[in-house]
């Protein structure tokens, strides 16, 4: 029974390389669960992509520059609220941003704490490592920017189909051939992915036992040459089937978007927080906050 | 540039095209009429895709010549916007990988693509995707990501990428491979349908069950060579030349009384032409 256990975990398991492709293709059901999203009737959906790029990028480099930390939590908060007027699950926000955000950002803000030099604010008993009112406040800077700016991040990218997206991006002058790259890339991702797990799942269903390194490595340096190759023959068709269509080396796009009122409105409206978060984020509260002084 | 109104969409005279060692057609002559709808069957590797490719301007003979509505259809050719532009607009080509022809990032992207390239004004360009994605009953599908699409709506998808441009011709890769009964219902019912834009169609196939449907003309493929050429009912009576070109194979099964026995086997409709014991 234990040896069945055993074959079956290290069956389950597979490869580092079937591993990889796993993770993958876990993060293409992603992808397309974001799209559901992107499709859900919700405040952030209804807007104009270009107005999510400009106003959502603003409070973005608002965050980023702002020395003001209840200015930092209060665009979280509005973050948060966005969220929820744009039935993104908050759930899925909080496990998926905001824990890995404090766990990376935690990585670096932690040691921070201790070694900053500055006024002791806390001893830590039995290891007697002191807490700094300046270390703290670097780590609370530190922290709340990475959340808010990341929750930001992720509402523009869950909240609007990638196509719309790479549309919005012409509004920042990046070139028409950089986002049509892009596209065709985002695209094609998929189609190779699926490949890549067929091949990989057709080998699987052929395998008894378990294969030594050395074979394995053989087989993952044959189907990754193959995979190569099969991308290879891709792009050839994908260039004949572009060239049938009157494509000629110079790309012609189509923009499909159209400013409602309540756009403008929203427009405005980001145009009124980041005015204000930068006005306020101009000198530092913390110690007001925190009542250090 | 207009290309003229000619007897003959295509002229080809000795043509030859190898893929380095391999030869996928081989001194291949033949005229195809204006407003013919054409089979071309074969085996796999018959050079039936080759045709196309030839056809839509995409690869060029090395021997022999090719013309396309009475111009010689060359690389130097192509080359010339205006001549390009017009072929373009006349000859289109559905791919048989669908996501090979499904490059852009949504169904409407994809649809305005052939248009935008041939410089058509923009308002005419957005009337026209909503005609097209009507007439082929896939208006819903507009803002889909293409990886999102069935086999069937992607091959609907592919179909109208290319009609937008009212091509005078078109030309389909074996169209109804990899779909599922429905799907393949709704192309060939598009095929057969003379009312569809495209006035000369020509289909590579080797689904001989569609052929009567959707062809007036059967050009058969063996070896980069026409075996033979026909209407549809005389081509599928000759199942010697079926059985040799590889469109049908030796069917081998067991009668109740437990004697084997062997017939060609054609896959139409799996009827087979005599009666079991």
């Amino acid at each position: 029974m234990n040896k069945t256990t055993s074959a079956k975990s290290r069956r389950h398991s597979g490869t580092f390389v079937e591993r990889t492709l796993t993770g993958l293709v876990r993060k293409t059901e992603r992808a397309l669960f974001a799209e559901e999203i992107a499709r859900a009737d919700g405040l952030l959906q209804r807007l104009d992509p270009r107005v999510k790029i400009v106003g959502l990028l603003s409070l973005v480099v608002t965050v980023t520059l702002s020395r003001n930390l209840f200015t930092i939590l209060s665009v979280f908060a509005l973050g948060v609220i966005l969220a929820v007027l744009s039935k993104v699950p908050v759930r899925e926000l909080a496990l998926r941003i905001w824990l890995s955000a404090l766990f990376f950002t935690g990585a670096i803000a932690v040691p921070v704490l201790f070694i900053t030099a500055g006024e002791p604010l806390l001893r830590i008993p039995l290891i007697g490592w002191t807490i700094t009112a300046q270390g703290l406040t670097s780590a609370l800077y530190l922290t709340s920017r990475v959340e808010a700016t990341a929750t930001l991040s992720i509402l523009l990218v869950l909240c609007t189909s990638w196509s719309s997206v790479l549309k919005g991006l012409r509004v920042l002058h990046v070139p028409v051939v950089f986002v049509v790259i892009l596209g065709m890339t985002y695209r094609y991702i998929f189609v190779i992915l699926e490949t890549a797990r067929d091949m990989f799942e057709a080998r699987r269903s052929r395998l008894v036992g378990r294969l030594d390194g050395r074979e394995r490595r053989h087989i993952a340096a044959g189907s990754i040459g193959v995979l190569l190759t099969k991308s290879f023959y891709l792009h050839h068709e994908v260039f004949l089937a572009m060239q049938s269509r009157g494509f000629r080396g110079e790309v012609y796009v189509l923009d499909e978007f159209a400013m409602h009122s309540r756009d403008w409105l929203a427009l405005a409206g980001f145009a009124v927080l980041v005015g204000a978060a930068v006005w306020l984020g101009r000198q530092e509260s913390l110690q007001t906050l925190l009542n250090l002084s | 540039m207009e290309l003229a109104a000619t007897k003959y969409a295509f002229e080809l005279a000795d043509v030859t095209y190898r893929y380095d060692e391999i030869t996928a057609l081989d001194g291949l002559s033949l005229q195809i009429e204006s407003g013919r709808r054409i089979a071309v069957l074969g085996a796999n590797g018959s050079g039936k895709s080759t045709l196309l490719r030839l056809l839509d301007g995409l690869y060029f003979p090395d021997k022999g010549t090719i013309k396309s509505f009475g111009e010689p259809l060359t690389e130097e050719a192509m080359q010339d916007e205006e001549f390009a532009f017009a072929f373009r607009r006349r000859v289109a080509l559905v791919f048989q990988n669908p996501d090979v022809q499904l490059f852009n990032p949504t169904v409407f992207d994809e649809v305005a693509f052939g248009p935008l390239q041939l410089r058509w004004e923009k308002s005419d360009i957005r009337r026209r995707i909503d005609e097209t994605l009507e007439s082929l009953e896939i208006s819903h599908l507009k803002d889909r990501s293409p990886h999102r699409l069935s086999g069937g709506e992607k091959k609907r998808v592919a179909l109208a990428s290319v009609l937008i441009l009212e091509p005078e011709v078109l030309l389909m890769d074996e169209p109804t491979a990899a779909l599922d009964p429905k799907s393949r219902g709704h192309v060939i019912d598009f095929l057969a349908d003379r009312s569809n834009a495209a006035r000369t169609v020509i289909t590579a196939t080797h689904d001989l069950d569609i052929i009567e449907d959707i062809a007036d003309h059967c050009l058969v493929f063996e070896n980069g060579r026409l075996a033979a050429d026909g209407t549809p009912s005389a081509i599928l009576a000759d199942h010697d030349l079926l059985e040799r070109t590889n469109l049908i194979h030796a069917h081998r099964h067991r009668h109740p009384d437990g004697s084997f026995h062997t017939h060609p086997h054609a896959h139409r409709f799996h009827e087979h032409d005599h009666e079991h014991k």
